[in-house]
């Protein structure tokens, strides 16, 4: 097929669809538009009876947690699927980089060599503390302001990211390959089933809000909201962490092995 | 408001396809970045701060991340095939 047709049959149905999108354009509601009674259902309810401030928060981890448990599930069973795929094998894994090409193999090293002035080294590690200490605000202020658990959870898995980039690469290899991160991912996604079963042992239903729901606006408020945004924030750090573990763990074996 | 409005919305158009155009994959991870950027000030703008973080937190951050990780391990297997060939 000559470029000439294939334009032609191109531009026909994108004619088309630009017809249709504009002329399904013209009724569009104004912006803010809401039609339907929910919305305006939980605003109201959402503060005299779970005392969360967020709303957003109170309905992903209150009125449908068991929807984001299954979502947070998805997030762990991916990561598991990519540990599993990238397991380290004997076939693929170290052995041949020891009977490899020594030549060859210093070529790869060299090309992976990241030349970073101090300026930015300095900064970047700078930088790292601060943005744990923001990714626990938001992970456990969750109840209270835009944010959460999930949100938390990804800035504080990429504070390591940060350590590896500004060349640290031996304390990226320490924090990444400790033994407590996947403790915390066990932790994060066991964690909120339990939660939910505790509703379970106090007699009522999965996932209802049991612990005392405390003064609004505290943070130590909302009841399970508060306890289950932490869970999830754990839950995404590791998840986060051994992600980039496995990804990068060949590159750190030889970074490590380069400097020794 | 509307002037905001129009502009992060029109910013949004002009970098979507900008993703598109960029054919070689590691400048689109840094377009693609950019207009996850581009897309949490969208969120915010239209008072979703919730939406917003999230947004900016994967859009901008970990999905460009995962592709470079991505990337950087597939570069390493085609090394990897290329010395194997020459081996033999």
């Amino acid at each position: 097929m000559s470029s000439r047709t294939r334009l032609i049959f191109f531009l026909f149905p994108a004619g088309v669809l630009a017809a249709i999108f504009v002329w399904g354009c013209r009724d569009l509601p104004a912006v803010g538009d809401y039609r339907g009674p929910y919305g305006y259902v939980i605003t109201q309810v959402t503060v005299p009876e779970r005392h969360a401030t967020d709303v957003v928060n109170a309905i992903n981890y209150d009125y449908r947690g068991f929807d984001t448990l299954g979502e947070e599930f998805i997030l762990f069973a991916s990561v598991l699927g990519v540990l599993l795929l990238f397991r380290p094998s004997a076939r693929i894994g170290g052995d041949r980089d020891k009977n490899g090409d020594d030549a060859q193999n210093r070529q790869v090293k060299i090309d992976d060599a990241l030349p970073i002035s101090d300026a930015l080294r300095v900064t970047m590690q700078a930088f790292v503390g601060i943005m744990i200490v923001f990714g626990v605000y938001i992970a456990t202020h969750g109840q209270l302001t835009p944010g959460g658990g999930f949100q938390g959870g990804v800035i504080l898995a990429s504070a390591p990211m940060v350590v590896y980039l500004s060349g640290n690469v031996w304390a990226f290899e320490r924090i990444v390959s400790h033994p407590l991160i996947k403790l915390v991912e066990c932790l994060g996604a066991g964690g909120y089933a339990l939660i939910g079963m505790a509703g379970l042992l106090a007699g009522a239903h999965f996932l209802t809000n049991i612990i005392p729901l405390g003064k609004t606006g505290d943070l130590f408020s909302s009841g399970t909201i508060a306890v289950i945004s932490v869970t999830v924030g754990l839950e995404v750090t590791g998840a986060f962490v051994l992600l980039m573990q496995t990804y990068l763990r060949e590159i750190i074996e030889e970074r490590l092995g380069q400097k020794s | 408001m509307r002037l905001l409005q129009w502009t992060i919305l029109l910013l949004v158009a002009v970098a979507a396809p900008g993703v598109v155009l960029s054919r070689d994959p590691k400048a689109q991870v840094v377009t693609l970045s950019f207009y996850g950027l581009l897309c949490g000030l969208m969120f915010f703008i239209f008072q979703a701060p919730d939406v917003a973080l999230s947004q900016i937190t994967i859009g901008a951050v970990m999905l460009p991340l995962m592709i470079m990780l991505a990337l950087t391990k597939m570069r390493r297997q085609n090394l990897r095939r290329e010395r194997e060939s020459k081996n033999k």
